[in-house]
Order: C-alpha cells, then structure tokens, then sequence
C-alpha cells in the first residue's frame, strides 16, 4: 500500500510536468487548430534558459537563498520562452495561417528540428548537470515526499488556477475564447486576432518553460535533446483529455504521470513508453475526442 | 494637411526611417532572444562542475546579423519584390520549354549514367563518396517520400511514423538473412509484404481517425515499433543493432563477398574494389524507385488510386458514392508500408548494419517534410525535394574549406540539422505549396488542364 501511495506522488510530480507542458499544446491547437511540434523544444530552451539564469546567479552572488533563486530562474525562463514562442510564431507560423493545414505542421517539426539542433550548437551535446538545488525530504505515513515534489505540484496548482482565471474571467480571456470559436466573427467584433493569437503563444511558451525550470530542478541534468520525449508525451497528454480543454490537458498529464510511475513500478520500466503510446492509441481509437473534449461535429 | 503631396523622395526617406526603426527593433528582439544561449555557454570545467563561458562577441554578430538583415529586408528587398511582382502580373504564362516538358526523361537518363561519368572523373575508389553518400542516400530517400507520397499525398492520410515501415523491412531483411541465411531476392519481396502487413494492422485501429489524431496515433505506432526494437534484446540484439548483415548478389549469379568463389571482380578478372558493389546497389535502388514511380502512377489511373484522391478531398462525399472507405484507406496503408519496407531491406544491405537509431521521429519528420516541401502528389516535386535537402545537407560534410576560414575547431556537419530545420521552414514559408505546386488531373473532361495545388485539399484522412 505505501509503495504503491509513493508511486502515486511520484506520478503527480511527473504529470503537473507534463500538464504544464500540454497546456502549451491544447490553448494553441483549440486557437488556430495547429498541432505546434516545436513546443517540446520550447519546454527544452526554458530548462536552459533556467540552468543558465542559475549560473550566472551562482556566479555573481554565490550564496543566494535557493527560493529567491528559482523565483528569479522562473521569471526569466518564462520571460525569454515567451520571446522565443513570439517570435517563432511571427516568422513560421503567422504567414502561413490561411495556407493548408499540412504547411504549418511542417514548419513547426522544422522549428524543432532547428531548435534543439540550436540548443546543440550554441551550447554543446553533453548533459548538463547541476547540484541539487533543494534536497530536503519530509516523511508522511512511511511515504517519503521530497520538497522538489511538494514544489512541483504546489507551483503547478497555483499557475493553473491563475491560467484559468484569464481564460475564463478576463477581457483578454473571453478574446481567446471568442478567436477559438469563430476567428472571422470575433475580428468583425473588434478583437484584434494576431494579438491574441500572439499572447496565447507567449502564454503557452511561459507555462513551458515553468515545466523546464520544474524538469530541471527535478532531474538535476538537462540535454538538448530533451525536448521531444516530454513534448510528445504532453502531447498525448492534451489529446487523453481532450484537445483544446485546459482543465483536459491537466487530467492528460496527471493521467500519463500516472501510468509511467506505475508501470515502470509494477511492470518493467522498459516498456513505460510503450504502455503510455499504446493507451493513447486506445483512447483515441474508442473515444477520439478525448475524456473531457467536445466530440467534433462534421458539417457537410 | 500640409504633407499631402506625398513626393517621391519623402516616401523614399519614410521608407529608410521606418527600416531604421524596424532595424533597431530585430537588433533588440533578436539580443533578447541570443543573449543567454549565444551570449553565455554552459561548459564543464575540470571538476565536472559547469561553468559559464561568455562570449559576447558572437552575440554582437548575431545581434548586428538580425538588425541589418531587417533593414535590408524593409528597406530593399520588399519594394523590390512588390515592384516585380506588379510587373509580372502583366505578362503572360511563359510555355514550358523542353527541358520542363520532358524532365523526367532526362532525369532518368542522366541517373543512368551518373555512376559511369563519376567514375571516370573520379576513379573507382574517388566515385564511391559521389555514388554513395550523394547518390544512394539521396535515391533512399527518394523511395521513401514516393512510398509516403501514396499515404499522404494520394490518400490524403497524415502518416507520421512512416518510419516504422522502414525498420520492418530492415529488420525483416537483417533477422531472417542472419538466423536463416535468405538471399536478398528472396528477401525484398517478403520484406515488403511484412511492412504491407504492419501497414494494415496499424491502419486498421485508426480507420476512424482524422487529421491530427491520425498523426499522433502514427506517431506512437511508430515510437512503439523503435521502442520494441530496444527492448527486445533476444531477437534485435537492442541498442547494439544487428551488424555482419549479409550482401546482395547480382540475382546470385556473381557474388560481391571476397571470398566467394564467383566474387563479380574475379570472374571479370577486375582489380579488386569496393566500387562494383555500391554502383550495383546504385543501379539496384535507382530500379526500385522506378517501380515505385511506374507503380504510384499506374495506380492513380486505377479504380483504387481514383478512390484514393477521392477520399483525400472529400471522405463523405466519397462515402456517399459508395466507395468503401475501409478497404481504400487499408490499400493506401499497405501499399505505402510496402515500398517503406522495400526501402528498408535495401537499406539493411546498404549498411550491412541495423540499429534502432536509424528509425528514429526525425527520420519519418524528415520524409514528411521532402513530400510536402515537393508538392503532394507530385513525383517529380518529391524527388526535387529530395534532392535539394538530402544532397544540400550531406553537402555541408564536403565543405572542409570552410575549416580554413572559421578556424580548425569548425565542424560543418554540426550545422547540417540546424539548416536542415531552417531550409524546411523557409521553404514553407516561401513556397507553401511545394516546388510543384500544380498538378496535372487524372480524370478530366475534354481536355486535360493543370489544376493548382490551392485548388486540392489534403490531410484529412
């Protein structure tokens, strides 16, 4: 019973990564109906941007209190993916919008191509690892919880809450909805569309790079091509819940969280992958729209 | 109102104002973006710990690249582009020439004799890299994206774990020559039939799906097959791969092993190279591509292929008719799969050594990107794909020149993935429509005219 209990923290640590991630993919798919491949890569450039933020944090002040610093690794990270994803969405994306549906998919598996491939070059292919940054470990019931942990799905929680609140209670949120709903009806209604369509990205970019900063705090060790694993995973992830519901993307995550941790806990950790693509393609195969998505009506 | 008489040199200065502004604009994005990737690199010191290596230098490049990039972009090129593009709306379309009425002959011809013409300018052991790495390579791939063409381009099914075709018909090839000593010509057929056969069983589950939960669901198939190959080390000997695969024969009648006794060399009484075998392979691969071409073309005439276009424009329509959707989409699977696994054999024989880092995601990216960066549906667009960014990239391992001016440290082959990336997203962007964006119609009325590619739909599955 404890064991399986610590599976199952282990589980939600994972999954509010890979929630946080498939956020990302489900705002952009239900904005302009793109599946953005680079996002995984995106997810990869906040953990460097949050290792490198970490360094020259070390460097300069040598001995900065662990909670300031990744506040500040936070920030930045986002700061700079937000940039990132804007940018990337200018160049490859935007011209692209009224083009067929194959185009954009094809510049974004070339933006992550060319990402991680940047990572490589600008910064070298070896892991990169860093020293713990919070190594505390609290026992509960004979289930051992580490704080990263605790950190992990508490950052997670209180991002999501505030994401929902913009969605659902906010001008800019009710804009969002509105361009996912009818593009052409709400640029008649004033909304200015390329913004939104803009700010979703930037939005999707800072919630990408929070799981870097997670992933790396985490793992303690980054590479460039980390990027594409976890990005595929949190795509499945938006999918199992439903592509283009948030709080389905969340659910995904924790459910993918789950079945990795224990799988690779009761079955053999080989296969954990396996086991996470195979109930994706039964998810999809009985029930497409997934757990909490709209079922898509065809019109003829 | 006292600017209203816009002349022609205050527009000219409001131009270089506003490239001037926008200029400064890059160079501040792009610091913003550079600044602690390019800025600043993660390096290990001597006790493993990492250290921060700064090199603002290089971001001063990168920073001056994007600003001036921009101004000649707004200030220069745009005016440029709209002035000719305004001119040649005027004039009509240009009749194609020969050369354009008759490439695919040409090409073919010119194919033929490549291996002969690089010989002779190369010598046997100078011709391997050209027939080889430029040849070969990029005909594999040539196969592969005319192979996914009939998923994607015809069908209109977003396939993208194609790759996993590839590595059945690899591993069937390097399984069965290893444990039952099967000959190639044995082989390739069977191989061929094993990834149809795969093809079905996984097309089977998503006949229900559409777009991009196709995608995804092709995407995992494909991850499933790598991540079984790793993993189940009795058979595929895992991450190790499976190496001393045997070599093709010329139909078994001259061998190219050294030691056999109808060894192609000794029986020509030819000094002994390494060249016979690839130009053989060259000639061997170049022949299947050619009946992947005749194949995919005959089809499309065919009751089947007409079903298959049907089925990418319009699957209710389609439905309506009475086309069975089932066994349309299953066809498109399999036939697909099979020269995916026909290309894979090859490439086991190719090699003489299979592992699972040959079918990775990238690799499936990448003959997606070549069949749409060619035009969907359009053979020779493909294959002009093909050739530009497997050619361009393997290019980049040639230009050891550029050592002599970056510095000895310089490797242009690390570069070849991040221009790989870059190419696709610029061709896109460019050309969204592919190099042959116009295809001719196989059914028509009367007379026989070139529909643009805007005009067609696909990826719906």
């Amino acid at each position: 019973m404890e064991y399986f209990v610590q599976q199952l923290v282990n589980g939600l640590t994972l999954g509010s990564i890979y929630g946080l991630i498939a956020i990302g993919y489900t705002m952009v798919y239900g904005i302009i109906g793109m599946v953005n491949f680079a996002h995984g890569d995106i997810f990869m450039l906040g953990g460097f941007a949050a290792l490198i933020v970490y360094l020259v944090l070390v460097g300069l002040f040598g001995g900065i209190p662990i909670a300031l610093a990744l506040f500040i690794m936070i920030i930045v990270a986002m700061l700079m993916t937000g940039l990132w994803n804007w940018v990337i969405e200018k160049m490859a994306y935007r011209p692209l919008r009224g083009s067929f549906r194959l185009a954009p998919l094809i510049t974004a598996i070339g933006m992550s191509i060319a990402l991680s491939n940047f990572i490589q070059v600008t910064q070298g292919p070896r892991n990169k690892p860093i020293p713990p940054l919070v190594s505390s470990v609290y026992n509960v019931f004979g289930i051992s919880i580490s704080l990263k942990q605790i950190i992990i799905v508490v950052v997670t929680a209180v991002l999501l809450t505030i994401f929902w609140y913009i969605v659902n209670h906010t001008p800019l949120g009710r804009a969002q909805r509105a361009t996912e709903q009818d593009r052409k009806m709400a640029a008649l209604l004033g909304i200015d569309v390329d913004k939104t369509i803009s700010i979703t990205f930037i939005m999707g970019a800072a919630l990408a790079a929070v799981a870097g900063t997670m992933y790396l705090m985490y793992y303690g060790v980054i590479v460039f091509t980390d990027g594409f694993t976890p990005g595929v995973k949190a795509f499945t992830a938006a999918v199992l819940g439903g592509i283009g519901s948030l709080p389905g993307a969340v659910l995904g995550g924790l459910m993918i969280g789950l079945i990795e941790s224990l799988w690779s806990a009761y079955f053999t950790i080989d296969y954990k992958d396996v086991a996470t693509f195979s109930i994706l393609a039964i998810v999809l195969i009985f029930k497409p729209s997934g757990i909490l998505g709209r079922p898509e009506v065809e019109k003829v | 109102m006292a600017n209203i008489t816009n002349t022609p040199e205050s527009a000219g200065s409001n131009l270089m104002a506003r490239a001037l502004r926008e200029a400064f604009y890059a160079g501040l994005v792009a610091l913003g973006l550079f600044v602690l990737f390019v800025g600043l690199k993660t390096d290990q010191n001597i006790l493993n710990e990492l250290v921060l290596v700064q090199r603002w230098g290089l971001l001063a490049v990168f920073v001056a690249i994007a600003a001036v990039g921009r101004f000649l972009s707004v200030a220069f090129i745009r005016p440029y582009l709209a002035e000719r593009k305004a001119s040649k709306a005027s004039t009509g379309v240009k009749e194609p020439g020969f050369v354009t009425r008759n490439f695919s002959m040409i090409a073919v011809a010119v194919l033929l004799v490549y291996p002969p013409i690089m010989v002779a300018l190369f010598g046997f052991q100078g011709s391997l890299k050209w027939v080889d790495n430029f040849g070969i390579q990029i005909l594999i791939y040539v196969m592969l994206a005319w192979g996914l063409n009939i998923v994607v381009g015809l069908a209109g099914l977003l396939d993208l774990g194609y790759v996993a075709f590839y590595a059945v018909g690899a591993y069937s090839y390097a399984l069965l020559s290893s444990y039952f000593g099967l000959s190639f010509w044995v082989l390739l057929p069977m191989a061929g039939i094993f990834a149809a056969l795969w093809g079905m069983i996984l097309g089977f589950p998503v006949l229900r799906l559409k777009g991009d939960y196709l995608a995804i669901v092709t995407l995992a198939f494909g991850e499933i097959i790598r991540l079984v190959l790793i993993n189940w080390t009795a058979v595929t000997k895992g991450t190790f791969g499976i190496s001393g695969i045997a070599k093709a024969s010329v139909f078994g009648i001259w061998s190219f092993d050294v030691s056999a006794s109808n060894n192609f060399a000794k029986v020509f009484g030819l000094p002994m190279s390494s060249a016979y075998y690839k130009i053989f392979l060259f000639y061997l691969i170049l022949a299947l591509c050619l009946v992947t071409a005749f194949v995919t073309i005959r089809l499309r005439r065919m009751p089947i292929g007409r079903a298959w276009e049907a089925l990418r424009e319009d699957e209710i329509a389609c439905r309506s008719l009475g086309i069975n959707t089932v066994t349309t989409k299953l066809t498109a699977f399999a036939t697909g799969a099979m020269f995916g696994g026909f290309a894979g054999s090859f490439f086991a024989v190719r090699q003489g050594f299979v592992s699972p880092e040959s079918f990775v995601f990238l690799e499936s990216a990448i003959i997606l990107a070549i069949v749409v960066l060619g035009g969907m549906g359009s053979l020779i667009g493909i294959a002009v794909a093909a050739t530009l960014m497997i050619g361009g990239t393997e290019l980049l391992r040639e230009m050891e020149f550029l050592k002599h001016i970056f510095g000895p440290d310089f490797t242009p082959e690390l570069y070849r993935m991040l221009i790989f990336g870059l190419a696709m997203i610029i061709v896109m962007v460019w050309k969204p429509r592919g190099f042959v964006g116009s295809r001719e119609p196989t059914a028509f009325l009367r007379e026989r005219k070139s529909v643009s590619g805007s005009f067609t739909k696909e990826g719906h599955g």
